[in-house]
């Protein structure tokens, strides 16, 4: 029978600041760990851990390089009071990034209490040793001396990040720290923070949606409507802005139900069965060329076959299993609010500018929610959580119900792409003339009110700050050996529904296009998939994972054959965002003929992260990826009416279930030699245009708009 | 929504607590005896984040008024393992890290637990039918799935 640590610092404790005053200057080893007098090492990552298990990751990193066990760290993320800023959590790059400060500032570390030792054992430092957070003579292990004696000094000192540095802690499996309060029941997220006194707050809306405000005024409410309610009700009102807090939750519930409100006539949407002639239809409002070479109007005038499409891509929702809580305390002169950001500092801001507060009286404390994949209600719910809290002068708790989350949570934005490509005489490459036409895929807090929803119903039509026009555009560029190319990437206004980063952000659509494409050419060469793609690509990391995932696949050997179904079998590739990870994958489809119901019966993945640091956690998030993508690829749009989301329940938005999950086999390159990539997201890309090409190999029916769906008879047997 | 004095029985224990009857258990189970592992995911029992066992039986305590509990044996993943006397299915779960943002984690297992009372060996079709109705966003189907397998090999 095995016992499991479930003890963590939770929320509560650290509001107790065991650690004083701190500095957080990025360059002061004491901002990034800590060494108690009992030898707990306490790491503060200005990351969060966003259910990937970074934490544990960043545990390993630190222990290894301090030369202390895995079970003496402790992982502190994302406090305005505690960490230092390292703006949000995202793009999956927690430990690509961390990982070299950590492990310098560990190593750091680890120098200076040699040297401490030296002094107290008398002792050269090149004859010690360290051992298990310990530092003992070479020779005589009898004569030592502990961190936690040595650590009294602190480590104000300065240290350099070395960004290549190999990290020890690499390539061990390592069980995730935060798994047995999970599943023992402990404080695990921020839905379970319960503070001494503590009101329950929820919020109303109209049930309208434009990108920014509500779509609808709140013209008035009847507060007789929940006199007869239990509770001590309160209602709260700031501009549109409307929301009830009572004593318990379920009292909050049944108030914000059943208050009468009146909204002013509804913005229209536009037609969902025309999204794509509007969303292609929007001005561009910036158009850049992001590489062009080689004259490619002139290419494909002379290619001698050419291919001209456009894929297109559907609002999808973060659709996070638990929808969006968070939990404020907003007292005259402090502030405390406890979310699941993925920035503490920037939310900390747009409170700031929400509340007309300085934000040095605000502190935001991340804790978990449950896993976003970006941009979801989290910071959302906190504005509102504030918002309530300083209205009735204590702490209030806000969790957004199934519904508000569907409809009011900002989603991946539709996307359209078109390609026009060439092949020579020879059936190779030779033009490729690429536009991805996109929304924003950043509109996060940044700072300010505007930003959260909350800011839009206190000021409705204030724009909102959209920094950064990136992130349509990821993997837009593919490293294929390319003749002559242009890709181009149109930014135009957002709407209808507020979009802003989803796992990913355009690299999802950017590499499903671009590889569905690549099938589509090579259909058309005549050259089977794997070998068109190899024709293309001299790097050597990415042939490998193409030839590593063919072989694992059995490329070669015909596809075992089911009575009656049509099977196909598709490969994608990309390097994501052209520089970091690699990954390939083949998926095995089966369709029913006429019904055309598509099952996707096996996905094999190839991927090359560099150095592995938890092979076990790489797996389990590419498993999380592929299911993901999957299941957008095959399942989810957000639909709507003329004025209101219609997809608000798991019944109008179906994600993938037990019964339709892929069979997954994994090979993961390891190259112990190579930096560390991010792979939260990796794998994302690649799913979704491995099946649109199994989906073509079974059928003959190449699918261009996601979700893949054939209509029933178009594949019935001619 | 006028608070009462109703009486459960949770994880083994009778408890006297306030709440109207119309109360779904969820709000019960989490507010009043702080039990974290039943969570919100829908409230319209379509997601399986609040599932617990009543009388061995897997329920949506998010739908289920804790007035008509009556004397029937709640059970939450609290009450099925402790750190020191693990369930089988906890251990299976952390063997194979069955589990990302674990929101859903509690739900899967407790689902599984009525599987397991129920048909002590199922086959591969029989968990993934089982546990068709628990959604996981992280798509952790696959280690979920053989995690309940090596819970199944480990018990009688
Ligand atoms: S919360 Fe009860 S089934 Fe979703
Ligand atoms: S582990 Fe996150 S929802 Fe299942």
């Amino acid at each position: 029978m095995s016992t499991y640590q479930t003890g963590r610092l939770t929320s509560q404790e650290l509001a107790a600041e065991p650690f004083g005053q701190r500095d957080l200057a990025p360059e002061r080893i004491d901002t990034w760990l800590a060494i108690a007098p009992d030898g707990r090492v306490t790491v503060f990552s200005g990351r969060v851990e966003l259910g990937t298990g970074v934490a544990t990751a960043l545990a390993q990193i630190a222990a290894a390089a301090l030369g202390v066990p895995l079970d003496a760290v402790t992982v502190v993320m994302g406090d305005t009071a505690l960490t230092a800023n390292q703006g949000y959590t995202a793009g999956s790059k927690t430990v690509q990034g961390t990982g070299p400060i950590l492990h310098s500032a560990a190593s750091a570390a680890r120098a200076i209490l040699v040297e401490r030792a030296s002094a107290r054992l008398d002792s050269p430092a090149d004859q010690l040793t360290v051992t298990d957070g310990a530092v003992h003579a070479a020779r005589d292990p009898s004569r030592s001396v502990s961190y936690g004696e040595l650590a009294g000094e602190g480590f104000g000192a300065t240290f350099e990040v070395a960004p290549e540095a190999e990290e020890p802690g690499a390539g061990v499996s390592a069980p995730r720290l935060d798994l047995p309060g999970k599943i023992f029941g402990g404080v695990s997220f921020v839905h379970d923070l319960r503070l001494p006194v503590m009101l329950h707050g929820r919020v109303i809306r109209p049930w309208v949606r434009t990108p920014t405000g509500a779509g609808a005024r709140l013209i008035a409410f009847d507060a007789s409507s929940v006199d007869d309610l239990s509770g001590n009700i309160q209602i709260v009102q700031e501009g549109d802005f409307l929301g009830v807090v009572a004593d318990r939750e379920e009292q909050a519930i049944v108030a914000a139900a059943r208050l009468r409100v009146a909204w002013s006539e509804p913005e229209d949407l536009p037609a969902q069965a025309e999204l794509f002639d509007w969303l292609e239809g929007l001005p561009v409002s910036e158009h850049r060329v992001l590489v062009e070479a080689g004259g490619v109007e002139d290419a494909l005038a002379n290619a001698s076959r050419t291919v001209s499409v456009t894929y297109r891509f559907p609002f999808q929702a973060h659709a996070s299993l638990g929808p969006s809580c968070a939990v404020a305390d907003v007292q005259p002169d402090s502030t405390t609010v406890y979310s699941a950001t993925q920035g503490v500092y920037p939310l900390r801001d747009a409170l700031a500018d929400l509340l007309g507060r300085d934000p040095a009286t605000i502190r935001v404390i991340h804790m978990e929610g449950a896993a976003c994949y970006g941009h979801n209600g989290a910071d959302d719910v906190a504005a509102d959580a504030a918002l309530l809290s300083r209205a009735v002068g204590k702490p209030v708790r806000v969790q957004w119900s199934r519904q508000d989350e569907f409809a009011w949570e900002p989603k991946f934005p539709a996307m359209s792409i078109t390609v026009r490509a060439g092949l020579d005489k020879a059936g190779k490459l030779a033009a490729w003339d690429y536009t991805v036409r996109t929304p924003t895929h950043g509109s996060r807090p940044s700072g300010r009110a505007a930003n959260l929803f909350a800011g839009q119903l206190i000021a409705p039509g204030t724009p909102l700050v959209t920094p950064w026009r990136g992130g349509g555009d990821r993997n837009a560029v593919p490293i294929y050996d390319l003749p002559a190319h242009r890709i181009a990437a149109d930014w135009v206004p957002m709407g209808p529904l507020r979009s802003s980063s989803f796992r990913s952000l355009g690299g999802f659509a950017n590499s499903t296009a671009t590889e569905c494409v690549m099938d589509e050419l090579a259909a058309l060469a005549g050259v089977d998939p794997v070998a068109f793609r190899l024709q293309h690509l001299s790097d050597p990391r990415a042939r490998a994972v193409v030839e590593t995932v063919a072989r694992r696949a059995g490329w070669d050997a015909p596809l075992a054959s089911t009575l009656g179904a049509q099977r196909g079998r598709g490969i994608a590739f990309m390097r994501y965002e052209s520089e970091f990870a690699y990954a390939a994958a083949v998926a095995e489809v089966t369709v029913t003929p006429v019904a055309g119901a598509i099952r996707l019966d096996r996905i094999v993945i190839a991927q090359d992260c560099g150095r592995v640091v938890n092979p076990d956690g790489l797996r389990n998030q590419i498993e999380g990826n592929i299911i993901q993508a999957a299941s957008r690829a095959l399942l989810e749009q957000v639909a709507w009416d003329d004025h209101h989301v219609t997809s608000l329940t798991w019944a109008d938005y179906p994600i993938l279930t037990f019964t339709e999950a892929p069979d997954i086999e994994i090979e993961l390159i390891d190259r112990p030699e190579e930096p560390a990539f991010g792979a939260g997201e990796v794998t994302t890309c690649v799913a979704g245009a491995a099946i649109g090409n199994a989906i073509a190999n079974a059928t003959g029916i190449r699918l261009r708009t996601m979700p893949f769906a054939l209509a029933p008879g178009a594949n019935a047997p001619s | 929504m006028t608070p009462e004095n109703v009486q459960i029985t949770v994880n083994g224990q009778r408890h006297t607590v306030a709440a109207a009857p119309a109360t779904p258990l969820l709000y019960v189970l989490r507010n009043e005896l702080e039990l974290n592992s039943p969570r919100f995911g829908c409230g319209l029992g379509r997601c399986g984040a609040c599932l617990v066992l009543i009388d061995g039986q897997a329920a949506w305590s998010c739908l289920v008024p804790v007035g008509e509990i009556g004397d029937a044996a709640v059970t939450t993943l609290e009450g099925l393992g402790t750190p020191e006397a693990p369930h089988s299915l906890q251990d299976a779960f952390i063997a194979e890290q069955a589990a990302q943002c674990g929101y859903c984690t509690p739900g899967m297992i407790m689902r599984a637990a009525a599987l397991l009372a129920a048909t002590p060996h199922p086959d591969e079709e029989t968990i993934r039918t089982a546990l068709a109705g628990n959604l996981c966003r992280c798509g952790v189907q696959q280690r979920i799935v053989r995690a309940v397998r090596r819970a199944a090999e480990a018990q009688p």
